[in-house]
């Protein structure tokens, strides 16, 4: 069972997971991405994507995480549009038998969705704004796969 | 051939638009490329370092080599930066 949303609304990280709990999971790990005010000043985060290709980068990454991992079940929720600081940007969330599958998998799905999800963050401060650079740790993480 | 060209993130703000139909006869996206340079400084700038700029070719991602017969979609953007 995957489930892949991209949307402006918040969602409901408990509802999720508890969905998963219903796959037959003897383990549910579940990830949650928080717009976070780094150097301070920060107004919101302006979360842009590419609606054509959105979903089906997301679900072509799913995909890949249930064939490695056996998986009862995983859920990918990506929020665009302006959040606020503190406010939820994506969650992960991945169902298995054991808890190493879940785990393992939840963090494949970070690292791809970070450097293969056409999303691109701007931050919105009181002195200006400024697109968030991609970080080369991200696209060397994908080695670790 | 009629192709949709799409920019994205700073590359939309540097250019000034997020969507164009472009009729060309260019065999790659790094052909693509070259032309739209030659059009307008705006794009000259936009494209001016092509290793920070992706692109996709009818939604997957894909190399600057990638040739564009039969292909209805290209889109260029920045290293993506999701999660």
């Amino acid at each position: 069972m995957i489930r892949v949303a991209v949307q402006a609304d918040d969602f409901d990280l408990a509802a999720e997971a508890a969905a998963l709990e219903r796959t037959g999971a003897g383990a549910v790990v579940t990830f949650t991405g928080i717009v976070r005010d780094v150097a301070g000043g920060l107004r919101w985060m302006e979360i842009e994507h590419y609606p054509a290709m959105t979903r089906s980068a997301l679900e072509g990454i799913a995909a890949q995480a249930a064939e490695r991992w056996s998986l009862t079940g995983a859920t990918v929720i990506h929020r665009y549009g302006s959040l606020a600081p503190g406010a939820r940007i994506m969650m992960v969330a991945t169902a298995s038998a054991h808890r190493r599958a879940a785990f393992e998998a939840a963090d494949f799905l970070m690292d791809y969705l970070k450097s293969r999800a056409p999303f691109w963050k701007k931050e919105v401060r009181e002195d200006g704004a400024d697109w968030v650079a991609a970080k080369d740790d991200d696209e060397a993480a994908l080695g670790r796969w | 051939m009629t192709l949709d060209v799409l920019y994205f993130a700073w590359l939309r703000e540097r250019i000034g638009l997020g969507r164009e139909v472009v009729e060309t006869e260019a065999a790659t996206v790094a052909d693509l490329v070259a032309e739209l340079r030659a059009r307008e400084g705006r794009y000259d700038l936009a494209f001016a370092d092509m290793g920070a700029v992706r692109v996709a070719v009818d939604q997957e991602l894909t190399e600057l080599t990638a040739p564009l017969a039969g292909v209805r979609e290209v889109a260029f953007f920045p290293p993506m930066t999701g999660g």
